[in-house]
This record gives C-alpha cells, sequence and structure tokens, in this order.
C-alpha cells in the first residue's frame, strides 16, 4: 500500500469516527448544545478539555519551537499547564456554581451591567477568533502535506468535517468527539516519540529518555547536543536566558492567559458537581501532561537527529551532499518548509549559525552563509520520516496532527457562537427568543464563523505568530483579573470592572502595536521590535501579565472611590463561593 | 447554606489559606526553581544538565498535577466538614 493511501486511510478511518459520534450525540436542547446537558464525567471531561487545549501549537508547533529556543522555550511548557492550577483553585469550581452557559453571562450578571457583559464578549470574539486561525492554518499544512493536496482544498474538507459534528453535537457531540480526537493525538504523539527514544538512549520513556546516556557517544544526550550546536555556532541547548524578568513574566502571561481562554473555561460547565469541576482541571493537566512531558523529549532528539543527518560523520568532517540528502529532505521540500541554497557551490548542505561570533570558522571552512532552512512546524510531522519510521507512523501522526487542530477548532467555534447567540442574541438583542429559535440562532452563528475562520485559514492575515500573543494577551489583561475579582472580592462594581477590562486591554493592546504595528498593518510599529528597544527588557508576547495588573489596580481604585454593588449582588458572590445547592448549569 | 454565619466564613477563610499555600509552591517550582533560582541550582546535576533544567521542563508540570489533586481531594474534604457539599 503506497504512503498516500495509508494516509487517507488513518486520516478518512477517524474522521468517520468523529462523525458518528456527533450523529449519537445529537444536542436536542440548548442545554445539551451549550454544556452538553450538564452530565460529563470528570475523567471524560478531562480528556475532553486535554483535547480542547491542545491545539495545532502544541502538537505541531510547540516542540519545533523547544528544539529551536532549548531552555528558554521552556516557559511554553510552564506557561500552559501552570494555568490550569490558576484554573482550579481561582475560577473553574465558583463558575461552575454559578451555572450558567457563558463566561460573557456571569461578567453580566456579577457586574450587573449589559456594558460589561458586551466587553466580554468583544474580548471573547477576538481572543477567539485569532485562535481559531491558528487551527485552520494548521490544519492547512498537516492536510497538504499528507493527502497530497494543496492547502486550500485540505483546508475546505477539515471545515466541512468541523461543520457537521459541531454544528449538530454542539457541546455534547463536541465532547465525546473530543475524547476519541484525544486518544488518537496522545498515541500519534507518544508512539514515534518512543521509537526514537529507544533509538537514541535505549529508554522506551521519552521523558526519561531526555536526561539518560546518548548510545552512540556514551555521554547524556542533552551533553551530546550542546556539542554538537556549539561546534556550528549556535547557543548551547541548556543555555540560560538574558533576562529572567522577561522569562518570568512571559510564563505568567501564559498561565494567566490559559487561565482566561473561554473555550477552556465553558468546560467546566459541563460536569455535574462543583467537586467534579475540581477534579476535572486535575484530569485535564494528566491528559495534557502526558503530552507536555514528552514534547521537551521530542525537540532536543529531532535536534539531535537532524544535526546527525546533515553532519553524518560528526561536525568536524565535511557536511551531506545536497544529492545524497535524504528522502525526507526532498518531500518536504515540495511544501516549500525546506529550503536550500547553495551559498558557496560545493554541493554540500552546511547548516550553521551565521552569526558575528562564528564569522572566522565559516571563513575557515570555506561556507558563506547557512544554507538549509527547516521550518519549525514540521519538526513534529517529519519526526516518523527523519527517523526512518515505518509507514504507518506516519499515517498516524497525519491523523493525531488533525485531530490536535480540528478538536480545538471546535471549541473555540463553539465559545464563539455561544457568545453571539446566547450573549448578544438572547441577552440583547431579543430576549424573547424561545429555545428553538434560540438553538438555530447558535447553528447559524457556529456556521458563519466556520466560515470566516476557513477564509482566514486560507489567507492568513501574515502575523500568524503575533496573533498568539494578541489571544493571550486579551485574555491574560481582560477575562481572568475580571472573573477573579468577580469571584474574590464583594467591593468590585461595575464601574470598577469595565474600567479595568478597558483600561487592562488598552495597556496591553498599546504595547503589542507599537513593536508589532497598530492592527499589524506593517510598516506602522514606532519602535524596532528588538530587546534593546524594549521597555526593562519585556517583549510584547510577555506584556499580558502586566496588564493584568493594570486591570486589577484600576478596577480596585475606581470601585473604591464609587459606590458598593447592591445587597443582592454581594449575596450572588457569597454564593458562589460555596458549593451547596449548585444544581446543574441552566438557562436564568 | 448558610452564607453569613460563622462557619461559613471560617470555610472561606480555610479555602483561602489552602489557595495561598498552593499558589506558594506553584510560584517555586516555576519562577523560583526553574528560572529565577537557577543559577543557584546549577551544581545539582541531573543527566548531562542541572536541576534548574529539569524543573522548567518537567518537574514543574508534575508538581502542578499534585497541588490540584491536593487541593481538589482538600476541598472536598472540607466542603464535607462544614457541611457545605452538594447532596
Amino acid at each position: 500500500m503506497s504512503q498516500f493511501g495509508i494516509n487517507i486511510m488513518f486520516v478518512g478511518g477517524s474522521f468517520l469516527i468523529y462523525i458518528l459520534i456527533a450523529i449519537w450525540a445529537k444536542a436536542g436542547s440548548t442545554k445539551d448544545f451549550y454544556v452538553a446537558g450538564g452530565g460529563v464525567h470528570p475523567i471524560t471531561n478531562g480528556m475532553a478539555i486535554g483535547a480542547d487545549w491542545m491545539s495545532a501549537a502544541s502538537f505541531i508547533s510547540m516542540a519545533g519551537i523547544i528544539a529551536a529556543g532549548g531552555y528558554a522555550s521552556s516557559a511554553y511548557l510552564m506557561g500552559w499547564t501552570g494555568g490550569y492550577v490558576l484554573l482550579a483553585m481561582l475560577l473553574a469550581p465558583y463558575l461552575r456554581k454559578f451555572g450558567k452557559f457563558t463566561v460573557p453571562e456571569f461578567i453580566g450578571d456579577r457586574f450587573y451591567s449589559k456594558n460589561a457583559r458586551l466587553v466580554a464578549v468583544i474580548c471573547l470574539i477576538v481572543a477567539s477568533v485569532t485562535y481559531v486561525i491558528g487551527q485552520m492554518a494548521g490544519a492547512g499544512v498537516a492536510f497538504s502535506r499528507f493527502l497530497e493536496v494543496d492547502s486550500t482544498t485540505g483546508l475546505i474538507i477539515a471545515a466541512i468535517v468541523v461543520f457537521i459534528y459541531s454544528v449538530l453535537g454542539g457541546m455534547k457531540g463536541i465532547t465525546y468527539t473530543q475524547v476519541a480526537q484525544y486518544v488518537v493525538l496522545i498515541i500519534a504523539y507518544t508512539i514515534p516519540a518512543v521509537f526514537i527514544s529507544l533509538q537514541l538512549t535505549g529508554n522506551p520513556i521519552p521523558a526519561l529518555g531526555l536526561f539518560s546516556t546518548h548510545i552512540d557517544s556514551g555521554m547524556p544526550i542533552l551533553d551530546k547536543l550542546n556539542q554538537v550546536i556549539t561546534d556550528v555556532g549556535f547557543n548551547e541547548y541548556t543555555a540560560d536566558v538574558d533576562s529572567h524578568l522577561n522569562m518570568v513574566l512571559f510564563t505568567l502571561t501564559l498561565m494567566i492567559g490559559t487561565a482566561g481562554l473561554p473555550h477552556v473555561i465553558i468546560r467546566f460547565f459541563t460536569v455535574p458537581k462543583v467537586a467534579d469541576a475540581r477534579w476535572s482541571a486535575g484530569w485535564a493537566l494528566v491528559f495534557i501532561a502526558l503530552l507536555y512531558l514528552t514534547a521537551p523529549a521530542v525537540a532536543s532528539m529531532a535536534r539531535l537527529n537532524l544535526m546527525t543527518t546533515i553532519y553524518p560523520d560528526g561536525t568536524a568532517a565535511e557536511p551531506i551532499e545536497y544529492d545524497n540528502r535524504p528522502q525526507w529532505v526532498k518531500e518536504w521540500e515540495v511544501t516549500g518548509l525546506i529550503k536550500f541554497v547553495d551559498k558557496n557551490e560545493d554541493g554540500r548542505i552546511q547548516l550553521y549559525n551565521d552569526t558575528p561570533s562564528f564569522q572566522a570558522e565559516a571563513d575557515a571552512r570555506g561556507w558563506e552563509g547557512n544554507e538549509l532552512d527547516v521550518n519549525r512546524d514540521i519538526l513534529v510531522l517529519a519526526n516518523p520520516e527523519i527517523a526512518n519510521l515505518p509507514g504507518w507512523v506516519i499515517g498516524l501522526i497525519a491523523a493525531g496532527g488533525l485531530a490536535a487542530a480540528l478538536s480545538t477548532a471546535a471549541g473555540l467555534l463553539l465559545a464563539i457562537s455561544s457568545a453571539i447567540s446566547h450573549d448578544l442574541i438572547k441577552g440583547s438583542i431579543n430576549p424573547s427568543i424561545t429555545e428553538k429559535g434560540e438553538l438555530m440562532a447558535a447553528r447559524i452563528s457556529m456556521a458563519v464563523a466556520i466560515v470566516v475562520a476557513t477564509y482566514l485559514g486560507a489567507n492568513p492575515p501574515g502575523f500568524a505568530a503575533q496573533v498568539v500573543a494578541l489571544a493571550f494577551g486579551i485574555a491574560a489583561a481582560s477575562l481572568f483579573p475580571t472573573l477573579m475579582m468577580g469571584i474574590f472580592s464583594k467591593r468590585i462594581n461595575n464601574t470598577g470592572a469595565i474600567a479595568g477590562m478597558l483600561c487592562g486591554l488598552a495597556f496591553t493592546l498599546t504595547y503589542i502595536f507599537v513593536y508589532k504595528g497598530w492592527f499589524f498593518i506593517p510598516g506602522t510599529a514606532n519602535l524596532a521590535d528588538t530587546p534593546a528597544n524594549w521597555v526593562l527588557g519585556i517583549s510584547p508576547l510577555s506584556i499580558g501579565a502586566i496588564g493584568a495588573l493594570v486591570n486589577f489596580a484600576v478596577a480596585f481604585a475606581v470601585s473604591n472611590a464609587t459606590e458598593e454593588p447592591p445587597v443582592e449582588i454581594q449575596e450572588l458572590v457569597e454564593s458562589v463561593r460555596y458549593p451547596r445547592g449548585a444544581g446543574q448549569a441552566q438557562d436564568h | 447554606m448558610s452564607g453569613h454565619s460563622y462557619d461559613a466564613e471560617k470555610y472561606w477563610k480555610a479555602n483561602l489559606r489552602l489557595i495561598f499555600g498552593s499558589l506558594i509552591v506553584w510560584a517555586l517550582v516555576s519562577y523560583g526553581f526553574a528560572i529565577i533560582l537557577r543559577p543557584m541550582l546549577a551544581g545539582i546535576p541531573i543527566g548531562g544538565t542541572d536541576l534548574g533544567f529539569w524543573f522548567a521542563q518537567q518537574g514543574s508540570i508534575l508538581t502542578f498535577i499534585g497541588l490540584i489533586f491536593h487541593y481538589a481531594w482538600r476541598m472536598n474534604r472540607l466542603d464535607k466538614q462544614f457541611g457545605v457539599d452538594e447532596e
């Protein structure tokens, strides 16, 4: 069977399962649609959260980022997991007790203000839409490589599949589909990692292999990697960062942002009890950690494998000849994600760090610039091919990457559609809408959201990396602090909350736009995006944490200067703090 | 539920104490051991690198899991103790 046939079988087979699940779990009521009827077991929910959370960014990009950055990229590992501690202790149980369908609904009720709800809807939509673009683009990359179609066709297939199971099943269909997707993605991620860890270290558990001895050299694998990459001018893999402050703030931004992302928060509304919401967060992190503990091993081993491929006889000897390059390099060259330019025309592939400090050695070896450009996003997808694993593993990776992208896309689309149908239409435009009408509105808004996301995925606005900063910055600076203060303070009133959200948001957006361009329009940046220009060395990616502080400070100051919330609101805050009488998530 | 009783207040205070303690550990393993205090832990070797690197790439994640399950277990017990659990 050809590789193409195997890929079709794995991807087609997994899609068939998702659609069958959706038909089985069709949503009959708005409650089924928004919160899966409120009857999901915490372990099931934890698994669904895992799939919901682990997106194309976690599955496809993260290991590539770590491979390139080494220790410095640990911020992603800690940031994207540490947020669950905040969720479990500061938000999830209380929002579950509150027992409504959406995040803006809590903000609107707690701060007794339609305007607060509206601001929350806007923050939610901007954060979720920017996030969903990346998922659709990731699905496009995976499709174009494995199904050998152009990425637009791939994207349209992906959109149709998501459309069927999320529009039909709502949260109920999505929850059970996500459980299946979690299983597919974790198997797909782990199997190649186990093989590679066995090949390099003899240890079948990749997380332990990372700290084991490299078989070929007899050195610890991280030592070997440090040696190989410093030989060709790169920084040590385990080297410390220049600015601890920036790394701390970046990690904090990712943690707060994770806890404030609405598509993750609404998953906690689906469990029957407050106690289950707490367990759910723990199980979610267990399922997430299975991938996150493997990712750093995949990263370092893939980087070492790449170096060994290019320098088969060691870094002191000549690199590989272009004509002898392995098959996987040829295949990825077709997609344009690996590029080779023979700058010194010696027919060999020189891969090294083109920096002034390495200039002397490069000159001595007759190298005239780095010749191989490898896109970081292909690392996980190409991993089985780099390690010469059998064809079915490649098919599995294709199915896993798509599962990761589609499950997150579905969760985001649900968050967007519920904000539109429940918060905008039922909450302000037409409060007398029937349940049937609202369900129809939810399905239509989801269909529209899919069309918009597909369009943007096919024509990404050219700032894929920046939008991630934007999504986390917004969630960290606006939604998280407001939700937290709504639970832990009785004193914060409507004026304070709205002022806090707007100031946190304005501060964060301004800082990002100054360095990245206003509304990301090229050429409109006020300052070059380099460490020398950053205030106190804080990068625009890390500013969300400061934005959250601004939100807290403004909300406290304004609330204390204005009158305290009405008694019934203080009683509402009181009631979310105690689990008794939670009942199931319900509508008004 | 007796929202304003002395017991309810004690329950909330116990919850806050537990959260505060958990967040100290949360910050210590991630911002502390993995980042700020990493140079101080550089002398403790582990598989070709140092303890701070391990905390940054694995140790902190494992600690987070422990923290959440500990919190869930303690809180669910507190709920029953103070009679604020769901029937």
